[in-house]
């Protein structure tokens, strides 16, 4: 073996501490939105589980330029996984979380290993008939799922045998950003590891991928199945957070507004996905309040915008504006 | 006996109202290469413009369709004009964010003006008369839409096989760059198609308001089933629309007949299974 070049250069120390920066950004936003929102936390909750949705969907989207629009499909099952865990078996949350993280890897690499030969309309297509199938059995299968009425009355046990879930939402929102931080990290580690690289190779050009010998089709269900235990996880936080899971997790626009969420912020950064998700939420929730359907001309509008003006994301704002300022 | 007959028919009138809907999307998507999911926009105006017109108007039925269409392409040219004639440019993913922006304010603008019931169209009487088939009676409506729909099937036809527009479309289809280096001017080609497949969506949902009635989420609802439609028969493919129409018609149709409760599933799984098999649809090449 010859050992790597890099690995013992100042930059190693660096990197690893930029792998923590998006995870410890996150905590400080979160204690800030804590003390500044004490009586929205369910609301913050909601956002913070989106978050781990979206960048979910940024590893296979933003680094492997995979698009699909039944990201909900994992995310379903891992709701409904953790729902029933909770109800038959076990309150545990952690194990909740973990059986959800199962539910939605195991989903995913069954849909991916047909999907990912796919490419273009027929992914989009095959990603939401499975997506669509999945609702419809969830729908029909009532002795296991409830129907339509879904299951009710989940709850967990205290968290780590020690904070018990309160009425106000604290310990839910603490263990979601705890989660999401995790989240992050484990994120962060993967993108700037040699198979994140490989995976943003494939989003340049899967032909060349394959010339200098990665084996793109593995790379791609790989990465498919770690998002889909991501998505597992939010989905699996989501059903102890709210005690319900419905069919509605397996709603198209589910999949179609996490799409946006990530477009908004930013593909390929998790930032991005952050960022996208929490203006999303925030004005989704503002406009509804008002209205429930100008909410569409809003998001109508704000997409346009970014895909004629922005279409790197919002977190290309900064660099867009000073290229316009050094044009004039 | 008389119930394969029943589902035949249903099917062929259901899968009719599907090809009228989705031809114009499948040419536009082999031609300008573009993934356009506010289709069915278009469809959800026509049918909005014959309900303002029958209903808050008292204009007759007949009229207010062909006033609603001629609206339709108008403002198709429009928007061919000033958002999608960029759109071709994006890359894929910009192409499916753009026109979900441009759904979404077609729908809060249909919702805002008439909100979000179904909208009655004003269906003139004679067209809800039942007629005896022998083995069952069918209301004259769906007769009318099999009729129409296969008038637009030979229109197609002859426009695409028997014109000179017909000669530059197809090449345009086969290879836009070495289409427009002859000669052709492709953009006027692009546009007088994309309206030609927007008018043919009003049509459709106008005629096929009972079957998959109009409101404001119309164009969310039915999108997924179009777009099925047009990656089972084959991107740029009039015949593949045909044929996938009809054949998911009468798939769709058996399977509510047959199994239901296990319709859905039925139907997807088979979706499913059929694109993972022919990734190019039915009568599609590979790109």
């Amino acid at each position: 073996m010859t050992t790597p070049v890099l690995s013992s250069s100042p930059r190693r120390a660096a990197t690893s501490l930029s792998v923590l920066l998006p995870s410890v950004c996150v905590l400080a936003g979160a204690a800030l939105a804590f003390l500044m929102f004490p009586y929205d936390l369910s609301f913050l909750t909601r956002i913070v589980i989106m978050m781990i949705f979206v960048v979910s969907f940024d590893l296979i989207l933003g680094q492997a330029g995979i698009a699909t629009l039944g990201h909900a499909a994992m995310y379903g099952c891992g709701a409904y996984a953790a729902g029933l865990i909770a109800l038959h078996l076990s309150p545990d949350p952690i194990l909740g979380l973990a059986i959800g993280a199962v539910a939605g890897a195991v989903m995913a690499w069954i849909s991916g290993l047909i999907l990912l030969r796919t490419h273009g309309i027929t992914l989009l297509m095959i990603s939401i008939a499975m997506t669509m199938v999945l609702q419809e059995a969830a729908s029909q299968a009532r002795w296991l799922t409830g129907g339509a009425d879904g299951l009710a009355g989940i709850t967990v046990s205290p968290l780590l045998g020690l904070f018990e879930f309160d009425f106000v939402g604290q310990v839910a929102f603490i263990y979601s950003v705890s989660v999401l931080a995790g989240v992050l990290l484990l994120c962060q580690i993967l993108i700037s590891s040699p198979f994140g690289l490989a995976l943003r190779g494939i989003e340049g050009s899967a032909s060349r991928m394959r010339a200098i010998g990665t084996p793109v089709y593995r790379r791609k269900v790989t990465v498919y199945v770690i998002a889909g235990a991501i998505a597992g996880i939010a989905g699996a936080l989501t059903a102890q957070v709210t005690g319900l899971v419905g069919i509605e997790v397996f709603n198209f626009s589910l999949s179609a507004d996490v799409m946006v969420m990530l477009i908004l912020g930013g593909a390929g950064r998790l930032y991005g996905a952050l960022i996208g998700t929490l203006l999303f939420m925030v004005v989704h929730h503002l406009a509804a309040s008002v209205d429930p359907f100008n909410w569409l001309f809003v998001i109508g509008f704000m997409l346009i915008l970014v895909v004629f003006v922005l279409p790197k994301g919002l977190i290309s704002l900064p660099t867009r504006v000073t290229q316009l300022l050094r044009r004039t | 006996m008389s119930l394969i007959l029943s589902i035949v028919v249903d099917g062929v009138a259901y899968g009719m109202i599907l090809f009228m809907i989705s031809v114009g999307l499948s040419i536009t998507m082999g031609l300008m290469r573009i993934i356009n999911l506010a289709h069915g926009g278009f469809a959800l105006l026509g049918g909005a413009a014959v309900h303002l017109l029958t209903t808050h108007l008292d204009v007759a039925f007949i009229p207010a369709l062909l006033a609603a269409v001629l609206a339709v392409v108008l403002l198709s040219v429009l928007l061919e004009r000033l958002l999608y004639r960029h759109i071709y440019g994006f890359n894929e993913l910009g192409q499916v964010l753009a026109t979900i922006g441009i759904v979404f304010i077609m729908i809060a603008t249909v919702n805002l003006f008439l909100g979000s019931t179904i909208l009655p169209l004003g269906v003139p009487a004679s067209f809800t008369t039942s007629i005896d088939l022998g083995f069952r009676t069918l209301p004259f409506h769906r007769l009318v839409v099999i009729i129409s729909g296969l008038f637009v099937l030979a229109g197609l036809w002859l426009l695409m096989e028997k014109t000179k527009f017909g000669i530059y479309l197809r090449a345009a289809v086969d290879n836009r760059v070495a289409a427009a280096s002859l000669g052709i001017n492709t953009p006027v080609v692009y546009l007088v198609t994309f309206a030609i497949g927007a008018g043919l969506a009003a049509v459709g949902g106008i005629l096929g308001a009972e079957l998959l009635p109009i409101e404001a989420y119309y164009p969310l609802r039915y999108m997924v089933l179009f777009l099925i439609v047009v990656s089972v028969g084959g991107l740029g493919s009039v015949s593949g629309s045909f044929v996938a129409s009809i054949g998911l018609g009468i798939l769709d149709t058996a399977g509510r007949y047959l199994l239901p409760g296990l319709g859905t599933i039925f139907f997807f799984v088979a979706i499913a299974v059929l694109l993972a098999l022919r990734p190019n649809g039915l009568m599609g090449r590979a790109q």
